[in-house]
């Protein structure tokens, strides 16, 4: 099985003639399926960008990217947005749509999912809501629930499309340390129940022992001192 | 496939409704576009009921002939101006075996003294012979036969109220006797067909009577002939073979060519038509602008959201159309209201004005198809800004 993400000298430039700026310089990275990776660094230094380029969002401008072993580099708009659909995404916020109910919004995730009736979708994004427990919550408004609580049906909602990669940024940074704690550990979990691949951004030390790995990075290079953690 | 099998189909592969939803869950929003755009399309109903019922309430008159084809004067050029022409060309027509039977009507605008104020107003005054049976109402035909005295009217009760109290004092009992064109002339009895363009109110009388009214009429000389066929005659054929035989000082239209006609002139010599459509087109100008507005905000205000669709992978595509079915609701959530507003303003209009304003279906339709294009037109402008939703931006 090929490697969930393959990137090899990876750059990126923002900006134009004497404004362009080089944020990624010459990036090589591989992450197996099923791996946990956690990437960490200052603000500024192309961790996001290096997020949004292996999210298939961004046009890839010099170097390799392979996910799935799709090539990223020369790749058509459609192609991309194919292939967004099997990789799931948890962002800072949580980016909930306001005017779904935590179910919807599951279900925005597993509609996704091809051939399957509506019915066996919505029961889909009940199981998942269930598994980051909030099965009491099916009817309530992101308006209506606590940071942690969005934090848990955005993560809900990246699983129920069954993506084989999920890519994190800063999940816990608007939760409190228990909350971030609980939420990061219920990721792990799910995305090993899934045999799923995680690239997580994070700037809190408190989750650094979910990882398999972890990465650092600094001006758009990253560290060659990728220290390997074992969780259990 | 069969239809329920598609239904089924559809059933099962259904998404979450998301358009409904982002409308639903923004009640107020909802409220201010189902307001602007009602309000739009009662203005397009209204202005076009007013264009219809004015056009429509010129051949009121016209349409209550019992008739297949008519003769008239080529000089006249609608029925304000009623030419003559030699009453011997209708009699003519009696010889081609598929006429049953003939009337000559006399047709003219005359002053009637209002009998309260004394004041002069111009009446449409016809004039025939009762015993024709000129009328599809059998009524009116009926009634028509108390005109066989010299001096006596049948008055409309529906004209206009300047013309004074004619049909209550009649139904009061009281005798109406009033003056027009100089001459004495009693009321003895009312009919219904309403003021149009031309005539604000209507009168009939015998021939006899009419022209006594007007003694400078030439001898033999009416305004309009009214030809009967036998049933099953078709109109279209005779009406040809006429046109060949008669000579050309009569002209011959069937009986919707003498309706169209008229509408025809009030059509293209009056400035109503064009007054309406463009009171009309600006309810479709205010309504595009008001959709547009609300479903531009919407997408702004939702634009993070739509990324993030974006970001999981829903195609363009599938967002546009969200917009495209926003826009379709919103068409078909405004247009009912408009609708029930639309008949129930019909019935005060008609009330106050006379006119024969009332929807109908052709109108329903032309309206729904306005506001469904003003909805459209509306989201495709709107989804220009859904070009905006940067996926890559939302981390």
């Amino acid at each position: 099985m090929a490697a969930a993400i393959k990137v090899s000298g990876l750059s990126h430039w923002y900006g134009e003639g004497s404004m362009r700026r080089q944020v990624l310089q010459s990036i090589d990275l591989t992450i197996e399926a099923g791996e946990v990776v956690l990437l960490t660094g200052p603000s500024g230094c192309g961790k996001t960008t290096l997020l949004t380029l292996v999210g298939a969002l961004r046009q890839v401008q010099a170097g390799e990217v392979k996910v799935f072993g799709e090539e990223l580099n020369g790749s058509s708009r459609s192609q991309r947005q194919q292939l967004r659909r099997r990789i799931g995404m948890i962002f800072q916020g949580h980016n909930l749509l306001r005017c779904l109910s935590s179910e919807q919004n599951v279900q925005m995730g597993s509609d996704l999912l091809p051939d399957l009736s509506y019915r066996a979708r919505r029961d889909q994004a009940r199981e998942w809501l269930r598994a980051v427990g909030l099965g009491d919550h099916l009817g309530k408004l992101p308006h209506d629930l606590s940071g942690g609580q969005k934090q848990r049906v955005a993560i809900a909602r990246a699983l129920a499309a069954h993506p084989q990669l999920l890519l994190a940024d800063e999940p816990t940074a608007a939760l409190d340390k228990q909350t971030g704690r609980e939420v990061v550990e219920l990721l792990q979990r799910l995305a090993r129940e899934q045999s799923c691949a995680v690239l997580m951004v994070t700037h809190d030390p408190r989750i650094l022992d979910v990882a398999d790995r972890l990465v650092q990075m600094e001006d758009g290079r990253l560290s060659v001192s990728s220290l390997a953690l074992q969780a259990g | 496939m069969n239809p329920l099998g598609w239904i089924a189909g559809f059933w099962r592969g259904r998404r979450i409704p998301l358009s409904w939803l982002l409308l639903t869950r923004q009640p107020v929003r909802l409220a201010v576009a189902l307001a602007g755009i009602s309000f739009a399309g009662i203005l397009m109903f209204m202005q076009l009921g007013f264009r219809d019922a004015l056009f429509d309430a010129s051949v009121t008159v016209h349409k209550m002939f019992n008739t297949d084809l008519v003769l008239m004067s080529p000089r006249t050029k609608s029925s304000i101006s009623m030419a003559g022409f030699p009453r011997r060309r209708l009699v003519q027509t009696l010889a081609d075996p598929e006429v049953a039977g003939i009337s000559p009507v006399h047709w003219n605008l005359l002053l009637w003294r209002n009998p309260q104020t004394r004041g002069t107003r111009s009446i449409l005054t016809l004039g025939f012979e009762p015993g024709d049976p000129l009328f599809l109402d059998p009524e009116l035909s009926e009634k028509a036969t108390l005109l066989t005295q010299k001096g006596r009217v049948l008055f409309d009760e529906r004209s206009r109220d300047e013309f004074g109290p004619v049909a209550k004092w009649f139904r009061q009992g009281r005798t109406v006797e009033s003056e027009v064109a100089g001459k004495r002339l009693r009321v003895a009895g009312l009919f219904a067909v309403g003021p149009s363009f031309g005539a604000d109110g209507n009168l009939l009388t015998s021939s006899e009577t009419f022209l006594s009214l007007l003694p400078s009429t030439p001898a033999g000389s009416i305004e309009l002939g009214l030809i009967r066929l036998n049933s099953g005659a078709d109109a279209e054929k005779v009406a040809a073979r006429l046109r060949q035989q008669l000579p050309k000082d009569v002209i011959v239209y069937t009986k919707d060519g003498f309706i169209e006609m008229e509408k025809d002139y009030w059509r293209s010599s009056t400035a109503i038509g064009f007054i309406f459509t463009l009171g009309a087109g600006m309810g479709f100008v205010v309504g595009c602008v008001i959709v547009y507005q609300i479903l531009y905000s919407d997408v702004s205000d939702h634009l993070p959201e739509y990324a993030t669709l974006m970001a999981m992978g829903y195609s363009l595509i599938t967002l546009l159309g969200v917009v495209a079915r926003e826009g379709l609701l919103l068409a078909v959530l405004g247009y009912l209201p408009a609708y029930g507003a639309g008949q129930l303003l019909y019935g005060v209009v008609q009330n106050a004005t006379k006119l024969p304003v009332a929807m109908s279906n052709d109108r329903a339709v032309i309206v729904f198809t306005m506001i469904l294009v003003m909805c459209m037109a509306s989201a495709a402008l709107a989804m220009r800004r859904l070009g905006d939703a940067d996926p890559a931006e939302i981390f």
